[in-house]
């Protein structure tokens, strides 16, 4: 299983799309490890830097419907070889929240109050994460302040996640 | 309680429910092109799984980049080219036979009432137009459906969009479905399926039903969905008249999956379209609608007419209605590109094409490539784009570049004039 933890990046703003994680122009490739350098960039947001911001992150953090649009799996591929496993967002679109959990990877939804909250306390270069599978619980330090925030994931979701991904789990079970 | 059509066609294809709501489906169409399957297709050989669960099940296409614009495109193409040949898969389209995925499948019969269909592309959801559940999926969910025919789904909850009252002339599908977006917002279907009813709908041709649902994922949608009827029928029928003795017999079996009077559904909205005027995007996301006549001041570079939304032969012909006879501004580079091989054929016999081209319209094959900004009409920095297509997001068609989406006719006239222009088509 990944690693789910390390630095936080947050992305303040809702329906970040496939095209802004990843431009389409990136997807004649064939090696994952291609589309590093292009995170992010075509995400136009104020103090936003891609080549500056994306390196070290772990974590996304960002508002609703994040991955909506194309259903590219680069958009995952691109988080997964930045070493960025996990995004947690207010929602997210179906085709990319399905990737994530396909690729062994997780997208996690949390209510928009704790969202809203996360974003007012935690935002800034400095904050990291640790995800703790076991009890399902963030624990978020940053900015002097810290907390354990719970979360959910489905049995599905968590066996994919423990699988690998959805083609090691469908070829052994269909 | 009854049933709506997808949770129809879920109970008749679910092979298996791991968790909760999750239902594991038996597919009946894999589709795949040659973006997103060499990756799947490498990764199965890597796996030592090279293989397909049916071959009459997977229906292939060359379109994102066709013909290919440099050596990474042309090793997509020969990837999924050998695949096809070494697995012996019959349905599958290379240049000169090919057309864009979501207007080439449909018309060699491949989108059935009660199927479930999946491909490596969010425009899936289009093949709903005749009663399926059809969906787009990201690489391992289409790999998986190549190697094993199954795809795991939350169980769909269902937003009925009954369309009403009677469109003015010079309004179309086009502008009926930018209107329900712009009033459902970019997320307001997320994982729900949109069925789209009502006697508007009813009147509507395939072609329409398509651009209808061809929308639905710019709402958030999993999969458009509309009723079977005679309509559906009659676009089948050369495919299947070996299977039934009469059209009303073809009709009396896909019944069957339309939803009951008391189904249960998620919401339902009234969309009364009687006053809705030609609509066109603005800013960089879908639901960011206006009428045209509120955007008339805003100039255009490039007009494009194509793409899996509005490549047509129906579409072809309005727009070449308002082109007839007019030439389009100096300021303005036109292109059209017909869906499909066929709907190409078609639009040269009937002299649409020439009417394109006397317009100062330049003719390209059958592509997606505009559309996402990788061949055929990429914008540079600071261009406007008039556009037939279904995202505006921005960098969508080149970085930097700027997409208003509108109808065919709105693109046409717009390209005349050389800003956003209602047509003449219509009157109000």
């Amino acid at each position: 299983m990944r690693n789910f933890s390390g630095r936080a990046l947050f992305l303040d703003r809702s329906d970040i799309n496939t095209d802004e994680i990843i431009p389409a122009k990136y997807l004649t490739g064939f090696a994952k490890e291609e589309l590093k350098p292009h995170l992010l960039e075509d995400l136009q947001m104020e103090e936003f830097n891609p080549q500056l911001d994306v390196q070290g992150s772990s974590v996304i953090i960002s508002r609703s419907n994040f991955g909506c649009g194309s259903s590219r799996e680069h958009a995952p591929w691109a988080l997964e070889v930045n070493g960025i496993y996990l995004v947690i967002a207010k929602s997210f679109a179906r085709i990319f929240r399905q990737n994530m959990f396909n690729c062994g990877m997780m997208a996690v939804e949390l209510d928009p109050r704790t969202i809203d909250h996360v974003f007012s306390v935690f935002s800034g270069p400095g904050t990291r994460i640790v995800t703790d599978l076991t009890q399902n619980i963030f624990k978020i330090a940053g900015n002097d302040q810290t907390a354990e925030i719970p979360f959910t994931i489905s049995s599905f979701d968590r066996a994919l996640v423990a699988a690998g991904g959805w083609v090691e789990y469908a070829d052994a079970k269909y | 309680m009854g049933k709506t059509i997808a949770e129809k066609i879920f109970d008749a294809h679910c092979v298996d429910n791991p968790s909760d709501d999750v239902y594991v489906l038996k597919l009946d169409v894999v589709l795949c092109h040659e973006i997103t399957t060499p990756i799947a297709i490498n990764d199965l050989i890597s796996r030592g799984k090279d293989r397909i669960f049916d071959t009459t099940k997977i229906k292939a296409v060359i379109d994102h980049v066709s013909p290919a614009k440099d050596s990474d495109t042309a090793m997509q193409g020969k990837i999924l080219r050998e695949w096809a040949r070494r697995h012996h898969i019959e349905d599958f389209f290379d240049i000169g036979r090919n057309g864009v995925c979501h207007a080439l499948f449909p018309e060699k019969g491949f989108a059935r009432p009660g199927f479930t269909i999946i491909m490596g592309d969010s425009h899936t959801c289009t093949h709903g137009a005749f009663g399926a559940f059809a969906a787009g999926v990201g690489t391992t969910d289409l790999e998986v459906g190549i190697l094993k025919g199954v795809c795991a789904f939350q169980y769909p909850k269902t937003i009925k969009i009954n369309i009403t009252g009677n469109l003015a002339e010079g309004v179309y599908a086009k502008d009926v479905i930018l209107s329900i977006i712009s009033r459902l917002g970019v997320n307001g279907a997320t994982n729900k399926v949109m069925e789209f009813t009502g006697p508007v709908v009813e009147k509507m041709s395939m072609a329409s039903r398509m651009t209808l649902c061809n929308m639905a994922i710019e709402a958030g949608g999993t999969s458009g969905i509309c009723h079977p009827d005679m309509t559906t029928v009659e676009y089948l029928w050369k495919f299947i008249q070996d299977d039934f003795s009469t059209r009303d017999d073809a009709l009396n079996a896909y019944r069957q999956f339309t939803s009951d009077p008391d189904a249960a559904y998620d919401t339902v909205i009234d969309h009364d379209v009687s006053r809705l005027e030609p609509q066109v995007t603005f800013g960089f996301k879908p639901d960011q609608v206006k009428p045209v006549k509120e955007m008339s001041k805003i100039k255009v570079d490039q007009v494009y007419i194509g793409s899996c939304t509005n490549g047509r032969l129906e579409d072809l012909w309005v727009a070449a209605e308002v082109l007839k006879g007019e030439k389009i501004s100096d300021s303005v580079r036109g292109i059209v590109s017909p869906a499909t091989s066929d709907v190409y054929k078609q639009a040269m016999e009937e002299g649409i094409l020439k009417i394109f081209s006397d317009a100062g319209f330049c003719i390209t094959n059958p592509t997606c490539g505009a559309c996402l900004g990788m061949s055929n009409g990429v914008l540079a920095e600071g261009e406007v784009c008039a556009s037939t297509t279904n995202r505006n997001f921005y960098g969508r068609m080149g970085k930097g570049g700027t997409v208003h989406l509108m109808s065919p006719a709105t693109a046409a006239a717009s390209a005349i004039t050389g800003h956003i222009t209602n047509s003449k088509l219509y009157k109000g």
